[in-house]
């Protein structure tokens, strides 16, 4: 390793002019054992670069829950509106057959209120009939009691 | 987007959202959280995310604005008195044991940098993105992403020898 390269490397490091490349070269060169001794104040600098790089992040990935929750939501969203317009379906049906029955039950109810009606009626008049016999009746006794009284 | 498929773009990158949180937050456990909420809104955002053309670098932007919130908000509470705290604690017996560990010593001194140096370090030379990745990713400009970088880098440079040569000598 050509110790002039190195120096100028270091120089133009300090400058912050040198490029990704150049710095692995002096990376490398202070990595090794050997060092030039004027040099070996700056090598801590770079082992510890090359250090700091192998620490990993070992914390678990918090995603594994949130991804359920999201998919699982979506999922009931869509199947709440199923459920709505089924439910809404089959209430339009009966509601309908249910409307049909009500009326069909009125008509049944007026039919019955007008027989009752009809039997009434005739109870009346044929009672109306009885009343005029028994005012006959009456009459007869009335003048039956007048013929003996005198 | 399926979640497996979710997973295989994030995958590659989770780790160095991770690291970055960690730069900005210092501490393990928040950085974690900060990661695991940002691949939350990652996944939240899944249906719009093939419009990105650069998911890593919209997950960093994020990342980024996520921890500053952070920190401003800690700012805003008690909780700096515990980073204060941090610094005080550099007795000299403390600063002879470190130096030993020169190589913690770097990280050390990353926590000091500003936030917009240690953000630029940390893309640059941990996670080897190029200048106009990184520009993108901070929205920044070109030229202020290598200024900041060579500021980063020779205030590291100056405090490793510093702390270098106090611990041998």
């Amino acid at each position: 390793m050509a110790l002039d390269n190195i120096e100028k490397l270091l120089e133009k490091y300090f400058e912050a002019t040198t490029t990704v490349a150049e710095e692995e070269t002096l990376k490398a060169y202070f990595s090794q054992e050997e060092v030039a001794k004027h040099l070996v104040q700056y090598a801590p600098m770079f082992q510890y670069f090359a250090e700091a790089k192998k620490e990993q992040f070992t914390k678990e990935m918090p995603l594994v829950t949130l991804a359920d929750n999201t998919t699982k939501r979506k999922f009931n969203y869509k199947w709440l509106s199923v459920a709505a317009v089924t439910l809404l379906m089959f209430g339009i049906y009966f509601g309908n057959d249910y409307r049909v029955k009500a009326e069909e039950e009125r008509i049944a109810t007026e039919f019955a209120y007008q027989e009752t009606k009809k039997a009434l009626d005739l109870l009346a008049t044929n009672f109306s009939k009885g009343t005029d016999k028994v005012a006959y009746l009456n009459q007869f006794e009335e003048t039956k009691r007048k013929i003996y009284n005198e | 987007m399926q979640q497996t498929e979710f997973l295989n773009v994030v995958l590659p990158f989770k780790d160095k959202l991770f690291r970055l949180a960690k730069r900005l937050l210092v501490s393990r456990e928040e950085a974690e959280d900060a990661t695991q909420e940002i691949l939350m809104k990652l996944w939240s955002k899944k249906q719009s995310m093939e419009q990105y053309k650069n998911v890593e670098a919209f997950a960093m932007t994020m990342t980024k604005n996520f921890c500053l919130d952070r920190l401003k908000s800690k700012q805003a509470g008690n909780l700096k008195l515990v980073h204060s705290n941090y610094q005080e604690k550099g007795s000299e017996l403390q600063t002879q044991i470190e130096a030993k560990d020169s190589v913690s010593l770097v990280e050390k001194i990353m926590e000091e940098l500003p936030e917009q140096q240690k953000m630029v370090l940390q893309l640059r030379d941990i996670e080897e993105y190029n200048n106009d990745e990184i520009s993108e990713m901070l929205n920044m400009q070109p030229t202020a992403v290598r200024v900041a970088l060579s500021r980063a880098r020779k205030t590291v440079r100056e405090k490793l020898v510093q702390k270098h040569s106090y611990g041998i000598g």
